[in-house]
């Protein structure tokens, strides 16, 4: 049993946060909404290492709230009106933000019915003989993986298709993104105080994602915390006015962003060609293999995450010379 | 057991609300958040299960799955605000 | 001896973090509510941090916390630095 102080600890945390959820979506004003949400966020990530969870606490301050939480301010920056959320046609006023009460109603009602259905479920799961767990298997055969975090060797080893598809997803999400139109505006250049920010910020940034990249192996971190890391180097790039992001143009680019989905397939061709299961690791390489893919996966990551910040087809994703081809009268200058 | 029951009972509440916000409200902002909560509360489930007490080494086969929804999430939120920029930025919204 | 040290320092440090919030909802306008907010709760991370590494035997870790309250000051002396200018500028709450 828990010590009660503990237990007094977990109720707090969970009034926190569910008072912070319903304040994100009853607040009038959007922009106050998304600062909730990020300040949810980092409360979330508090519960992640209360529930012995430090490798999704971590991921979940840099995405949910520190990456989210950017893209999420970014949007709102480009509406026309400050403040005011432009999909809803009037002033925010509560009969204008609703359904029409007997759908709203109706619509509360089946929410709370389903809540009440796995709460029943959940329970009934908890209460009962502590079922055959993964975990065993995990711990049992941890030393074949080639490291030593269990999570990392789920990730990366005993679930690497996992990871592969997630990639693949990210790289279509970033492919939606860059299709659907050009970057949004860049910002003015900073004064000295973010500048100078920027200035030694983002070398340690770029540290600290090879640091988590590397102590991933043993210790929580890892591609995605990593790869997260970097992109908020790229997002205080931008903030800073520079348009790129800090990310190189062109077909380096391109690389860039396929790198996580191209090197764990190629790496998992390799091995069927050498006569193993696809992204098998043989044992006395596996370590050196998940280290290569996650690096790759960091940098595609932190380039896909910075796009996303930049909200559309970069400038820079054509060469100097492809743009030259297509717009010959206009010479770009990047800040 | 007590820790992983209210963090479930927890997740379960915020899934909830998640699910009646994404449906019971109108702008696509608030919509996206209502999502991204309702993700969290079924994240903070799978954290809950995988949680087996103080000292005990948690399950880490959930906890990498949360860790991969937590990257699907954001990559979702991003896709979906990139749409609802070409939405508003379309001339014939309806 | 350390520990003792180490809990009235930690406890010195929740204290202004107190202070800095019950400011942050109290205080009038924004320029008070960040002056309270980044000076006591930087005072206060510097407190918890000085009292977790007195109880820490590892000098890594103990670096690591010290390393992270510098970069919390920095950030939150940028942060508060920009909203307050976008504040005076007008175009924020």
């Amino acid at each position: 049993m828990d010590g009660i102080a503990l237990i007094l600890l977990d109720a707090l945390l969970i009034l926190v946060l569910l008072g912070l959820a319903w304040a994100t979506l009853e607040s009038r004003d959007p922009r106050r909404g998304v600062v909730l949400f990020i300040a949810f966020g980092l409360v979330l990530a508090l519960a992640w290492a209360r529930l012995a969870a430090p490798d999704v606490a971590l991921a979940e301050a840099a995405i949910g709230a520190g990456l989210s939480g950017a893209l999420l301010l970014a949007a709102l920056r480009d509406e026309p009106e400050a403040g005011h959320d432009p999909s809803e046609p009037e002033p925010a006023t509560p009969a204008k933000r609703r359904l029409p009460g007997l759908t709203n109603w109706a619509v509360g009602v089946l929410c709370l019915g389903l809540g009440l259905v796995v709460t029943w479920a959940f329970v009934d799961t908890l209460s009962g003989a502590d079922p055959e767990r993964l975990a065993g298997q995990v711990m049992a055969r941890l030393g074949e993986s080639g490291v030593s975090n269990p999570v990392t060797a789920v990730l990366l080893n005993f679930r690497g298709y996992d990871t592969l598809l997630e990639l693949a997803v990210l790289l279509a999400a970033l492919l939606g993104i860059l299709a659907l139109g050009p970057e949004r505006g860049g910002y003015a250049p900073a004064g000295p105080v973010l500048a100078g920010l920027g200035r030694w910020l983002v070398p340690v940034l770029i540290l600290t994602g090879g640091y988590l990249l590397w102590v991933g192996a043993h210790a929580p971190g890892g591609a995605f915390q990593a790869g997260a890391v970097l992109a908020a180097a790229g997002v205080i790039l931008r903030l800073a006015g520079y348009r790129t992001a800090g990310l190189p143009q062109g077909l380096a680019l391109r690389a860039l962003s396929l790198a996580g989905v191209a090197v764990f397939l190629a790496v998992g061709l390799a091995l069927l060609v050498a006569g193993r299961p696809f992204l098998g690791f043989p044992p006395a390489w596996a370590g050196t293999l998940i280290l290569v893919i996650e690096s790759a996966a960091t940098l595609a990551i932190g380039a896909t995450l910075a796009l996303a910040f930049i909200g559309g087809r970069p400038a820079a994703w054509d060469s100097p010379e492809q743009r030259r081809a297509l717009n010959p009268t206009q010479v770009h200058n990047q800040p | 057991m007590t820790t992983a029951l209210l963090y479930g009972l927890a997740g379960i509440g915020l899934a909830a609300l998640g699910l009646r916000g994404s449906l019971a409200q109108v702008s696509l902002l608030r919509r996206l958040l209502a999502l991204n909560l309702m993700g969290s509360g079924v994240f903070l489930m799978l954290g809950a299960v995988a949680y087996r007490g103080p000292g005990l080494s948690p399950d880490p086969v959930p906890q990498a799955l949360v860790l991969t929804g937590i990257v699907v999430a954001v990559s979702a939120t991003a896709l979906a605000l990139a749409l609802g920029r070409r939405l508003r930025e379309t001339p014939d919204r309806d | 001896m350390t520990e003792v040290i180490a809990g009235a320092l930690i406890a010195a440090g929740i204290l202004f973090y107190l202070a800095g919030s019950i400011g942050l909802l109290r205080l009038p306008d924004i320029y008070c509510r960040l002056h309270a907010l980044t000076k006591a709760d930087n005072l206060g991370l510097g407190l918890l941090v000085a009292g977790l590494v007195l109880l820490t035997d590892d000098l890594r870790v103990a670096l690591k916390l010290i390393l992270i309250w510098l970069l919390v000051l920095a950030a939150s002396a940028a942060g508060a630095h920009l909203i307050a200018g976008q504040a005076r500028r007008g175009e924020g709450p």
